[in-house]
This record gives C-alpha cells, sequence and structure tokens, in this order.
C-alpha cells in the first residue's frame, strides 16, 4: 500500500480577478513520476507554489494533504519538513554564497553537524559539480545555477520533488543527463515536473496531468494525452492567438 | 565545524594577527593618552558593532537603532537611581532592550514586512520614543525614584560600581578597560554566532530568505533572535554611555543617532565585523574634533561622506582597503560577494521574480 | 436659563467647528508636505530623504525674498518652486540616478544630502530663525481666535490635489505618468525617454516640496534643521498611503491628520503625535504594501 505523498481536494486559488487554480484534485502516490503540462497562464507553477505554501492555504482555498498532512494555513518551511523540496522556474538559489556553502545550508538541517558536509560531498559528486565547489553561485550560468537548486533539493533526501521547468535553456546532451538525473531521483522520491518542452516530458514517461485555465483537462500516459484533439487544441489554439 | 569553518568563507575571515596587534595597542593606550575620549569612542564602536552585525550578516537594516542604545542608557540610569546599586541595573539595560526588540522584531518579521516598510517601522519606534521621553518633564513622570525629566533627562544617578560594592564607582580609566572588555566580549560572541549554524543560516536569510524557507528554516524565528541580540548588544553600548556621560537625554533615541551609527557601519564596511568598529572610531573622532570649531558643521561633513561613500565607495572603507591588499598577491575577493553585500533590502526581492510587481496576474 | 442654554450650544458650536478646521488643517498640511515625496515615491518607487530639506530650502527662499521685497505670494508660490525645483533636477542628475532600482542605497544617499543640505545652509544663514509675518490676519469664530493664514494652506492644499488630479486624469504628461508609474517599458513604448521621465518627475516633486515651504514659511521661525520636523511625518505619511500618489496620499493625510487632531484635542500634542505614529506602525503591518496597495489599486 503506497502512501499517498500528496493530494488536493477541490483546490481553488484566486488572484484579483483571475482564478489561477480551479477545483483542481491533484493526487501523487509514492515514487510516482507526473508531468505537469499546459500553456501559460494555465495554473501549473500556482498549483506547486500551493503544495509547497507559497500560496498559504486557507479553509475557503480547499484542502492540500502533503504526506497525509492537512496543511492549511502552514507557512512554507513547516511543509518543507515533511519531506518536500521545490526547483523553482526562476532558480532560487544564494547568489553571495559558494556552491558549497549553498548546499552546506540545506544539507545541515537534515544530516547534523556530523553529516553535512559527507552529504554535500555526494550531492557534488552525484550532480558534477566538483569543478564549481568553491565558486559564488552567482557568477555560475544559468544552468548551473539550475542544477546548483536541485542539489539543494536532493540534499534533503526529500519524498516528493517538484521541478518548475528543469529543461529550461539546455542543450540535447544535457537533457539526457537530466532525464537520467530525474529518474534517479525517482527511486526515492514522488517527482512532479513542470515543463514546456514536449521531447522532454516524452523522454521522461510516466503520467501526464494537463491543466488549462486552471482546471485539470486530462490525465493520462504521454503519448495518450499527446494525441488527444482536446489537448492540440489548447495548445495550438492558444498559439495561435 | 573547524573544517566547515575552512569551507565557509563567505562569512568572512578574521584575520587574527590584525585583531590582536589592535587589541595590545589598545590596551596599552592609557600609558600615552587621556582615556576620557577613547572611552566614548568604544562605547560608540560597540553600538556600530551591534548594528553591522545584524545589518552586514542577516541583512536587516534598522533605521532606529538608537531606540535600543537608548533604552539602555534609560534603563541603566533609572534602575540604578531606584536600587543604589549597578549590578542589577547593568544586567537590565541589557536584557530589557533584548526583550523589546524580540517583541517588534516578532511583529516584523512574522508578518512579512518588506525591507522599506521595515525601516520605516524601526524609525517610527525609535521616534515615538525620543517624543515620549522629551514630553515627560515634571514630577508626575516617575519610576520609583527617578524623574524622566522630560527635554534635559535623568542627571545624577549612580555610574557603575564593581559588582556588589557600591561604595567603589568605576569611572576614568577603570571605565576605559571596562568598555574595551565588553568590546572584545562582543565581537568574540559575534565571531562565534557568525561560525555557527545559527550564523550560517543567517547569511542565507540574507541572501536569499524564501529559499532558505523552502530548505525548511524558520526565518522570521532567525531573524528575530539576532536583532534581539543586536539590541541587547546596543543596550548595553547605552548603559556603558550612562555611565560614562553621568546624564542620559533624549536625543539618545534620536533620529541623529540612529543615522550616525548607519554611517559609520556603512563607511566602515558593512559586511564585516571590525568595518563598523573603525567607522565609530573614525567618524567619532572626526566629529567630536569639528564640534570644537564653529565653521564647518559636522553634518555638511558627514552627509558628504555618506553621499560619496554611496556612490563611490561601496563596500566601505575596510573591505576597500583589503580589496587593495589582496590586489597585491593574495586571494582575491569575490565580486558577487560584496555585490550580495550592496544588496540592501530592496534589491533582494528581484530575486525570487518580482511577483509583486507583476500586474498582469498570468502565471504558468 | 433659555438664554445661558443658547450661549451653551453656540459655544459648543463653535467648539466643534474649530476642531473640524483644525483637523481640516492638519491634513491639508499633511498632504501638503508629503506630496512632492508622494509623487518621487509613487512614480519612481524612490524615496527621498532630503525631501524635508527641499521644504526647509523653499522656506528660506520665500523668507530671503519677502525680506528683499519681493512679493510674499509671488515668493512662495513662483520662486520658492523655481529654485527648489532646479535643486532637485541637479540632485536627480548628480545622485540619484546613478543609484536606480537600489531603493537602500537612496535613502542613505539622500540622507546624506540632507544633511549637507543643512551644513549648508547653516553655513550659509546661521543657525538663529528666522521668519516673515503671515500675509493674512487672524478671525474670530466666536469665542475663539483662528488663524487666517490656516485657511489659505487649506485653500492652496485643496488646489494642489485637486491640479494633480486634473493633471493625472486629463493630460498627456499624466497619461504618460501614469505609464511610468507601471513600469518604465511603458513609458518608452509611449515613445518618451524613461530617464527623462523620472528626471523631470523629481524635478517636479522637488518642486513641490519647495512650494510646500514656501507656503509654510510664515507659520513659525524656520531653522536649518526645520526639514527635520517635516521629513519623517511625509515619509510615514507617503509609505502608510501606498503606492498610488493622490489617493494614496490624500487616505493616509485624512487617516493621520484625523487621528492626531483629536487625540491632540483630548490630551497634548505630543500624544497625539505618539498615537499617530503608532497607529501607522499598527496600519503597516496590517497592509504592507501600504492603503492604496489594499484598497483603490488602480487609482492615480
Amino acid at each position: 500500500m503506497s502512501e499517498m505523498i500528496v493530494e488536493t481536494r477541490d483546490l481553488s486559488m484566486r488572484f484579483g480577478g483571475v482564478l489561477a487554480v480551479n477545483n483542481v484534485n491533484f493526487n501523487l502516490r509514492e515514487r510516482e513520476l507526473r508531468c505537469l503540462i499546459g500553456p501559460n497562464g494555465a495554473g501549473k507553477s500556482t498549483l506547486f507554489k500551493c503544495m509547497t505554501g507559497l500560496h498559504q492555504i486557507h479553509h475557503s482555498n480547499g484542502r492540500v494533504f502533503i504526506r497525509g498532512h492537512d496543511v492549511t494555513g502552514w507557512r512554507p518551511h513547516e511543509i518543507v519538513q515533511l519531506g518536500v523540496g521545490i526547483k523553482t522556474q526562476v532558480p532560487s538559489v544564494m547568489n553571495g554564497l559558494t556552491v558549497w556553502e549553498n548546499l552546506w545550508l540545506s544539507a545541515r538541517r537534515i544530516h547534523g553537524k556530523k553529516g553535512a558536509s559527507p552529504e554535500v560531498d555526494r550531492v557534488i559528486a552525484e550532480l558534477g559539480l566538483q569543478t564549481h565547489v568553491r565558486r559564488m553561485v552567482g557568477e555560475l550560468g544559468h544552468g548551473q545555477r539550475q542544477i546548483v537548486e536541485i542539489g539543494l533539493v536532493l540534499c534533503q533526501r526529500p519524498k516528493l520533488v517538484l521541478l518548475d521547468e528543469p529543461a529550461a535553456g539546455i542543450t540535447g546532451a544535457e537533457a539526457d543527463r537530466l532525464v537520467e538525473l530525474i529518474h534517479g531521483i525517482n527511486q526515492q522520491a514522488a517527482v512532479v515536473v513542470v515543463d514546456h518542452d514536449m521531447n522532454f516530458v516524452r523522454m521522461l514517461g510516466g503520467t501526464v496531468t494537463v491543466l488549462h485555465q486552471g482546471a485539470v483537462l486530462m490525465e493520462g500516459a504521454t503519448d495518450a494525452v499527446m494525441n488527444n484533439a482536446k489537448v492540440r487544441e489548447v495548445y495550438i489554439g492558444n498559439r495561435a492567438k | 565545524m573547524i573544517g566547515d569553518a575552512a569551507n565557509f568563507t563567505s562569512a568572512g575571515r578574521t584575520h587574527w594577527g590584525w585583531i590582536i596587534a589592535i587589541f595590545i595597542l589598545l590596551l596599552l593606550l592609557p600609558a600615552v593618552f587621556d582615556t576620557n575620549t577613547p572611552t566614548l569612542l568604544g562605547i560608540w564602536a560597540l553600538f556600530a558593532l551591534s548594528l553591522g552585525l545584524m545589518w552586514g550578516y542577516a541583512g536587516i537594516l534598522s533605521f532606529g537603532h538608537a531606540a535600543y542604545f537608548g533604552l539602555g542608557a534609560y534603563t541603566y540610569a533609572i534602575t540604578s537611581m531606584n536600587l543604589g546599586e549597578s549590578t542589577a541595573a547593568w544586567i537590565f539595560a541589557i536584557v530589557l532592550p533584548a526583550f523589546v526588540a524580540a517583541l517588534i522584531g516578532a511583529m516584523m518579521f512574522y508578518g512579512r514586512i518588506s525591507d522599506v516598510y521595515m525601516g520605516v517601522i524601526t524609525l517610527v519606534f525609535s521616534l515615538i520614543l525620543a517624543k515620549f521621553m522629551g514630553a515627560t518633564a515634571g514630577d508626575a513622570y516617575s519610576i520609583g525614584s527617578a524623574r524622566l525629566g522630560g527635554f534635559n533627562g535623568i542627571p545624577a544617578f549612580p555610574i557603575l560600581n564593581v559588582p556588589g560594592d557600591p561604595s567603589t564607582p568605576i569611572f576614568g580609566t577603570a571605565l576605559y578597560y571596562v568598555v574595551l572588555c565588553c568590546l572584545v566580549v562582543c565581537y568574540l560572541v559575534s565571531r562565534w554566532v557568525l561560525s555557527s549554524a545559527f550564523g550560517r543560516v543567517l547569511l542565507g536569510i540574507r541572501e536569499n530568505e524564501a529559499r532558505i524557507e523552502l530548505l525548511g528554516y524558520n526565518a522570521p524565528a532567525y531573524k528575530t533572535a539576532i536583532f534581539s541580540l543586536s539590541a541587547a548588544m546596543a543596550g548595553m553600548a547605552g548603559c556603558l554611555f550612562a555611565s560614562w556621560a553621568e546624564i542620559v537625554t533624549p536625543a539618545l533615541f534620536g533620529l541623529g543617532q540612529s543615522v550616525e551609527v548607519i554611517i559609520w557601519v556603512i563607511a566602515g564596511g558593512l559586511g564585516t565585523l571590525m568595518g563598523p568598529i573603525i567607522g565609530a572610531v573614525l567618524l567619532g573622532t572626526m566629529k567630536l574634533l569639528l564640534g570644537g570649531q564653529t565653521f564647518i558643521d559636522n553634518s555638511l561633513v558627514i552627509g558628504a561622506i555618506l553621499v560619496l561613500v554611496v556612490l563611490l565607495l561601496p563596500k566601505g572603507l575596510l573591505p576597500t582597503l583589503m580589496g587593495w591588499r589582496k590586489q597585491h598577491g593574495q586571494r582575491s575577493v569575490n565580486r558577487a560577494h560584496s555585490n550580495s553585500m550592496r544588496r540592501r533590502g530592496g534589491e533582494r526581492k528581484q530575486q525570487h521574480g518580482a511577483k509583486e510587481h507583476d500586474k498582469t496576474g498570468r502565471r504558468s | 436659563m433659555w438664554v445661558e442654554t443658547r450661549t451653551f450650544q453656540r459655544v459648543e458650536m463653535d467648539y466643534a467647528a474649530v476642531v473640524f478646521l483644525e483637523i481640516i488643517y492638519m491634513i491639508a498640511f499633511l498632504a501638503l508636505t508629503s506630496a512632492g515625496l508622494a509623487v518621487v515615491f509613487g512614480m519612481m518607487r524612490v524615496i527621498n530623504l532630503a525631501h524635508g530639506e527641499f521644504v526647509m530650502i523653499g522656506g528660506y527662499t520665500t523668507i530671503a525674498c519677502a525680506k528683499a521685497g519681493v512679493n510674499v505670494y509671488f515668493a512662495m508660490l513662483v520662486v520658492s518652486p523655481l529654485v527648489v525645483g532646479i535643486l532637485g533636477l541637479l540632485v536627480e542628475r548628480l545622485v540619484v540616478r546613478q543609484l536606480y532600482g537600489r531603493m537602500i542605497d537612496t535613502m542613505l544617499a539622500t540622507w546624506g544630502l540632507s544633511l549637507l543640505m543643512v551644513g549648508i545652509v547653516t553655513f550659509i544663514f546661521g543657525n538663529t530663525a528666522v521668519s516673515v509675518p503671515a500675509p493674512i490676519p487672524g478671525y474670530e469664530l466666536g469665542e475663539f481666535q483662528m488663524g487666517g493664514y490656516n485657511l489659505f494652506i487649506i485653500g492652496i492644499a485643496t488646489l494642489l490635489i485637486l491640479c494633480m488630479w486634473l493633471v493625472m486624469r486629463f493630460t498627456r504628461l499624466g497619461l504618460v505618468a501614469r505609464g511610468a508609474m507601471q513600469s518604465a517599458d511603458v513609458a518608452s513604448s509611449l515613445g518618451y525617454d524613461p530617464k527623462r521621465v523620472y528626471m523631470w518627475t523629481f524635478t517636479v516633486g522637488a518642486a513641490l516640496s519647495g512650494l510646500a515651504g514656501g507656503v509654510l514659511a510664515p507659520l513659525t521661525g524656520l531653522l536649518p534643521s526645520s526639514g527635520g520636523a517635516y521629513i519623517a511625518k511625509a515619509f510615514i505619511t507617503v509609505i502608510t498611503g501606498g503606492a498610488a500618489v493622490i489617493t494614496g496620499t490624500l487616505s493616509s493625510s485624512v487617516i493621520f491628520g484625523t487621528i492626531n487632531q483629536v487625540v491632540s484635542f483630548g490630551s497634548t500634542p505630543v500624544i497625539g503625535e505618539i498615537i499617530m505614529l503608532a497607529f501607522a506602525v499598527v496600519l503597516l503591518r496590517l497592509m504592507p504594501q501600504g492603503i492604496t496597495g489594499r484598497f483603490f489599486r488602480n487609482a492615480p
């Protein structure tokens, strides 16, 4: 019996006049791999923010359960402590600190004084960051900062990993490595990936959830979703606009 | 932990050689100079250190830090006048500002106030204290046997004495050594805090508070704690000032005092511990020298210095000097490191993708 | 007894009128002294802490002109805004421009400038108060003596707000201004160089501060340090008001002016100020984006 890692019930989020998330029921089981796709403005990043508490959940918004806990009113750090890690759309790392320092801060919380350094070394090896260890994160390129951010997530050995556009701006070869990396993470954690690159999504496999105007349009296997007429209309229609 | 210290370079390297040399010079100072002015400079240095710790390493800029300096001074004066002995007064003068700061800090940080608005609130708090204390003339306003005295303040309270022996006051050279000792202790405590995990998290908060929270740290709690520690040190400085000046007035809470300490820190070097100390000593000396003549107004000079420092010497004096040294054969200071020092607030928000100003409401 | 009751009622009504006028005056005073700061903050997100000194210099300009024989109304309504406007232009070009986007640095640099200006004015005019008599005499409201000049101030403040509103709403200048408030790109796409828009905005803001200083000059003796009294309240009024220039300043002026006066009447002016300050803290805690961050979001 696998644990339900994330469960949202009738989740709705409104900003001013915009209903960014519209009655979404999103479920994710332990060690499941899910791709979240949809045109711009569909509500993908908002959904992520709801799951991490960056948009605080109130009773009026519906219910969000992370690993069985009702996180209504919880603040981000409390939700993260349940074992959640997120790589945000715009890399959110500590630019004025070195790569090592960034990772150490992440590892320290879970692994304590003694375990932090070894964990940092492990993650550096896994992500191939050896050459950048002592460099300021602010000096690194966009792609490398994303990798550092993934490293931040990994150091805490989370059970739920949210990746918002990890493939943005990377080359073909890097994409292969990234897919491998994500599959590796998926061995230990449930992963949700938001991306626009359909090839990348296909390479990842896993189930696909399509969001449109804040609501779940369709959910299913990659090919079924890609070939669905409604999904194509939503994408092509939007692009034509 | 020592191994980690070697890895954690962004908290700055301590040049123990220089520091010990300076310390020895300061120990020997009374043999050459009269200690009256150096004592005041030491008090100001401690005050500057308290702000520099919080601002340089946690990114918290208070526009009204004088509030805690003044609270320390007044608390000491009132308590010592009522008790006749200084030990409890000393302790209270450190604890009360810390406590008040914890309350105000919690209100601000848990309320997710942005940096500019935090500036307003801290400013307003010190203004409230200044106005209130300025209006407390008359016998009606007194705490125990201490009349608050309005604009004129509180004179004639017992100065610091040897603990447990009210008949032996500490003044002159003895007070100088007490101040020096406090400064050293607070410096070492600051160093220790910064090299601990708590201190590292503060650096992370300064860099990207949202990310630190997403790593599971309760950022507001950390900020409240350092705010409180900073206030405790400022209170200690205020208490020492009260003993040195033998009078406390509402000006201690004033805007002028708050601005001066900001200038000392920023001119000396934000992001270092020695920088604020040096800034306070140099600019304090200049202020005292200028005070002795009426031709050039102190405001003029210090204003010009502030403008020039912000425009030209972004890192402050000490880091710039250290940078020049490093250009001659030592490890280069990372520019990103000093750039992050410069992000005093408003700019930091841009890192998490300026959500506040996104008016289109479109999210993906 | 019937006569006594009538007299009592009239005194009460007069008192009510006095209180009312004092409140209106306080609101006008806050709005007038904050207008310059609000324009600059609302448009450019720049906090000019030298604003108080702009006001002070406006005051000195008026007094110097009046003493030199210039018509005092001309001095306060034309000369002061002009002089301080030019000063603002210089400040923008030399200092503020270098620090765009660095909000805290701008605050620090402008604070340095304020100290510098106090120093320079002290150097030129010395430290004794200068003053000019109020051109409008007092009048009587029943049993009470009222300052006639206060009514003039209320009038000027109202006129100012009205003009600002009209400009923002009905002129091309106002449109560009509102566009630039949203973002610099909007100004560019309308064909205006954002740098120049900001430069003129700062100049206008300075001119408004100068106007306020000129108008307020006849009230009390002016010292180089008088600016300090204006900046704190203006700063709080503007930040609490939020980003919208007119609505924000007006709403916070109304709130703070009312609280300040009402509490002052109940106790002392100092308590009134303290309660006003404390209220500002509470308001900011509840509405971190200011009043117009929460309400009246799209108002000018």
